[in-house]
């Protein structure tokens, strides 16, 4: 919330002070980078001295929250937003045809993914609403005693992997449905319904490289997993979820699910290495930094570290040049400390230091590289400013202190 | 059909590497450029002219693809990131 009235602050400044010539209209949020590059300005008796301060984005590390799309995958998408406009499910003429076998490939790609049946597909508008029809079969349930687990595979805050096919195990030898929400693993960590014996997915366009919007959820056939539908209408997606299905959101679903799954050896190894490089440079330059999350059951694209002695809302604002994240993005309003890290026991105060880095397909060593310095920077700096650091270091322990009431 | 020579390999990853340099947006151009050099570098050895037609006409499709994105990146310019004029310029 902080972060937002300070971009707003920031926003109105840009309107009003006339800033260069641009090429095309530019809608986003910009930076003044005044003196970020001193050996590139121009000398100071030119006339171009005061346009020497440009605007620039920041570099974009946090996947957790959205991916950018794949250029393969929008250019799989706009046929459907130029030419073949046709509802999917017309059924009398070439427009509709064509539309649904647009859907019904799409169907194939995101099943081929997770090692499905594209009859146990069902687009939806994305994780959430697909978490909520599996919720909802819950209270759909006839018998008294059935009951149904739910798990993230990958948490999107600390990104510890949970034993997936474990629990799958457990639940199906003690008939109990199995459902996760895949969001941050579809595409990343190998998935297999039928290995992992789960029985309803919940995946997410947008955090796949693929657009806002859309979404799928896995339903089990064999044996037949019932749910009820969250919205009803005209039958679509066989009764589970009516309204006509988006074909270009879902040909780019599964657009992206293909590229996922042609990518995914690579992309991990690309995200691991950069990961280790980020870890690696910030805790051999800065002491008292806790990784947050089990480092053995991690996936690495998602890095949570706590900084202590430095406010986490401080280090996002000083690192302005960076889009980055202090926990999910579906709870940033609040000032809560993430519920995740106190679950894992973290301090209270740990909990109020911690930053996540997001690593993805198209982040670059130099993006790291540039995140890392300016961290580093930036914790030293807060540090120097922080009577409990000072404390620290003059040996006190800080657990021992009574603090007064006023 | 005459096989892919290596030559037209050659030709290919070239062009694929010419055209991604003129990506607008950063991390589409890093991107592109790394994925086409470590692609053609992993399958430098595939000695089955089949898989070798089937690697070059899939190279052709990307091709095609990063013309057209490139272009449409270049009709919808926003503002560099940050670390870009860290870079040396391309063109």
């Amino acid at each position: 919330m902080l972060l937002r009235t300070a971009w707003r602050r920031v926003a109105a400044a840009v309107r009003v002070a006339p800033g260069p010539k641009s090429v095309a209209p530019t809608r986003g949020l910009r930076l003044r980078a005044v003196d970020l590059f001193p050996q590139s300005a121009v000398p100071s008796d030119t006339a171009t001295a005061p346009q020497a301060e440009s605007m620039l984005r920041p570099l974009y590390m946090d996947v957790q929250a959205t991916t950018p799309l794949d250029p393969r995958v929008l250019d799989a998408m706009l046929p459907y937003l130029v030419n073949y406009y046709g509802n999917p499910h017309s059924r009398t003429h070439a427009y509709g045809w064509e539309s649904e076998a647009a859907m019904e490939h799409a169907r194939q790609q995101v099943a081929s993914l997770i090692g499905a049946d594209p009859r146990e597909i069902i687009f939806t508008s994305g994780a959430t609403e697909s978490n909520n029809i599996a919720i909802k079969e819950l209270e759909a349930a006839i018998q008294p005693d059935t009951s149904l687990v739910s798990v993230m595979t990958v948490n999107n805050e600390i990104g510890v992997k949970q034993p997936i096919a474990e629990i799958g195990r457990i639940c199906s030898s003690r008939k109990v449905y199995f459902h996760t929400d895949a969001a941050q693993a579809v595409g990343k960590i190998p998935l297999d319904v039928n290995d992992m014996k789960i029985d309803l997915m919940s995946i997410s366009g947008h955090k796949i490289y693929g657009p806002k919007g859309v979404g799928a959820i896995y339903i089990r056939r064999r044996p037949r997993v019932r749910v009820e539908a969250l919205q009803s209408g005209g039958g679509q997606e066989r009764g589970m979820r009516s309204g006509t299905v988006p074909t270009p959101l879902v040909v780019g679903l599964g657009a992206a699910c293909e590229v996922a799954q042609q990518e995914m050896e690579y992309d991990h190894k690309w995200i691991s290495k950069l990961a280790e490089r980020l870890t690696q440079k910030i805790m051999k330059s800065l002491p008292d930094v806790v990784m947050n999350g089990d480092p053995e059951h991690h996936y690495p694209g998602c890095i949570n570290l706590s900084f202590a002695y430095v406010e986490g809302e401080s280090l996002l604002m000083a690192l302005k040049d960076v889009a980055l994240s202090s926990g999910s993005a579906c709870t940033s309003a609040s000032l809560e400390p993430s519920y995740v890290l106190r679950a894992i026991g973290t301090d209270e105060d740990l909990a109020h230091s911690s930053i996540r880095f997001g690593i993805g397909r198209f982040t670059t060593e130099e993006e790291v590289d540039y995140t890392v310095e300016k961290c580093i920077h930036h914790v030293k700096r807060l540090r120097e400013m922080s009577p409990l650091w000072e404390m620290v270091q003059d040996g006190i322990d800080l657990k021992s202190i009574k603090w007064t009431q006023h | 059909m005459a096989a892919s020579s290596r030559a037209q390999v050659l030709d290919l990853y070239r062009a694929m590497l010419r055209e991604s340099k003129h990506f607008s947006a950063y991390n589409y151009r890093t991107y592109a450029v790394r994925r086409i050099r470590d692609a053609f570098r992993e399958n430098k050895n595939v000695k089955d002219p089949v898989e070798i037609q089937a690697l070059v006409n899939k190279a052709k499709r990307d091709l095609g693809i990063i013309r057209r994105q490139v272009h449409i990146g270049q009709m919808y310019l926003t503002d560099k990131i940050i670390i870009e004029n860290q870079e040396k310029p391309r063109t």
